[in-house]
């Protein structure tokens, strides 16, 4: 039976309806046809369908959506700022920092949670908020620079 | 197997009272459902239709279990729904049960910590976990609760076999108690898997209590982790070193002690006899750290 879901997606308030024991993932690419949200471990083991949830880090595919209920998620499509990419998104293009891109939504996602409350991570807690993420082009060099230049991008255009 | 495949009625109570409520008529009507807290575990089982419950009782939304709480005389107390990142990042963890965090720091991702709870941990009953066998070293306890009432086991009685636990059907845990690390004492914990933030191969929890002139061991703790149906304590290693003067001999000879004592199985990573191995080394190296904390303590 379905029931009702109530929550805010990339700022917009959503409501549907839904079978309870669908995951946050299926909601997003399937219902909402956000599919920016990357899926493909199907154990919790990749973090490629990394999304925020109030703000944290979770993964997509590892949720009951009926649990967002109440709660704010933001997807990668919800960084842009019209055609203007988020610094993340543009130092990821800037730095070389994918070359697929399948894991990348995960990766700027998990990024994004740990900027939102670190504006400057240093490199090795920038490896501690990725460490479950896996990128089989890029080795995960780029990824890590890309996210130390978004930092001081974010920082620069704040003052 | 990517999504749950069956269907099943979802309850979302918002008190502790509600939810006991719920899994108590549940049960009584013979009902199959499943408690969810972060569901980082069960979910996973769903979809492997391991299992495929009627109802699904999420209790991730449940006011006040979602807490950290320390004062010397009760020690630690982790509500239920505080999950691993809270553990991870809360300052008095950190001051008094520094373990916890370091513990913490290599289970699985951020994005599970986030999500999952301690508790979760515990009662999916997985030999692999990380948690148990630090609470076990650290003498806590489980508080679990039912309509009936309440009941608190100690930490290394709660796991009785591969993914079962001491809790009855109609019981939640609402707590997890630490007492206060007592004086002169170290603690320390290693796993060791393929992957970091993987499950365990072998992991091993170690605290020593030395006395007041920080010479003998007073009181000792080994808990071991993924190389039985449960987490371990392994109490002929303790005996070994308990009221002695802990040198490297002892220390390896407490080793051996702990690899006969646990009975681990070979898995695809690896074989039963390397995680023994393990099991030996890390008494020694995790032994040795937590000495060097009790005499700094
Ligand atoms: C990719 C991956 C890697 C992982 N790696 C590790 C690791 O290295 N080490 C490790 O220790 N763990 C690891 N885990 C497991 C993770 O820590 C647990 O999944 C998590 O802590 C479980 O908490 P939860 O709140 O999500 O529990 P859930 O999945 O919601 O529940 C687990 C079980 O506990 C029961 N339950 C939950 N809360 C209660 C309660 N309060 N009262 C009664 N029953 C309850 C549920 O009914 C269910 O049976 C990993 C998980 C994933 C997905």
């Amino acid at each position: 039976m379905k029931q009702e879901l109530k929550f805010k997606v990339n700022g917009e308030e959503r409501e549907l309806w839904i079978d309870p024991k669908t995951l946050l993932v299926e909601v997003l690419r399937e219902e909402l046809g956000l599919t920016g949200t990357h899926w493909s471990c199907d154990t919790g083991a990749c973090c490629c369908c990394t999304v925020n949830v109030d703000g944290m880090a979770v993964k997509s595919c590892s949720m009951l959506a009926m649990q967002a209920y109440g709660r704010e998620v933001t997807t990668i499509e919800g960084l842009a700022d019209g055609p203007t990419l988020h610094p993340l998104q543009q130092a990821f293009i800037d730095n070389w920092a994918f070359q697929c891109g399948f894991c990348t939504s995960g990766q700027i996602m998990a990024a994004n949670a740990l900027l939102n409350e670190n504006p400057s991570p240093t490199r090795e807690q920038i490896q501690l908020q990725l460490d479950g993420h896996i990128c089989r082009c890029t080795g995960y060099n780029m990824i890590q620079e890309a996210i130390q230049d978004a930092a001081k991008r974010l920082q620069k255009s704040k003052v | 197997m990517k999504n749950i495949t069956n269907s099943f009625e979802y309850f979302s109570p918002k008190t502790l009272e509600e939810a006991l409520k719920l899994v108590s008529q549940f049960d009584k009507e013979g009902k199959d459902f499943k408690v969810v807290a972060g569901g980082q575990s069960i979910n996973l089982v769903m979809k492997q239709g391991v299992i495929a419950p009627e109802a699904v009782i999420s209790i991730k939304g449940l006011s006040d279990m979602d807490y950290v709480k320390f004062d010397e005389k009760a020690g630690l107390k982790i509500g239920a729904l505080a999950t691993h990142r809270a553990i991870e990042r809360s300052s008095v963890v950190e001051k008094k049960f520094g373990v916890l965090a370091e513990m913490e720091h290599n289970l699985s991702s951020v994005e599970t910590r986030n999500w999952g709870t301690v508790a979760g941990n515990i009662c999916h009953g997985d030999p692999g976990g990380d948690v148990a066998p630090v609470l076990i070293v650290l003498n806590a306890n489980v508080k679990m609760a039912g309509v009936k009432g309440e009941r608190t086991v100690p930490a290394e009685d709660f796991t009785l076999d591969f993914y079962e636990t001491a809790l009855a059907h109609d019981e939640l845990v609402t707590e997890i108690q630490i007492p206060t690390v007592p004086p002169n004492t170290g603690v320390a914990y290693t796993k060791f898997s393929q992957v970091v933030g993987d499950f365990a191969l072998a992991s091993v929890a170690v605290a020593i209590t030395l006395d007041s002139k920080k010479d003998i061991c007073s009181d000792v703790r080994i808990g071991l982790g993924s190389v039985a149906a449960t987490p371990l304590r392994a109490k002929k290693a303790e005996e070994i070193l308990r009221g002695k003067k802990i040198t490297d001999d002892l220390l390896a000879k407490a080793a051996q002690a702990a690899m006969d004592e646990s009975d681990p199985t070979d898995s695809v990573d690896a074989s039963g006899e390397y995680k023994r191995e393990l099991v030996g080394v890390f008494v020694k190296r995790v032994g040795k750290e937590a000495l060097e904390r009790a005499k700094k303590a």
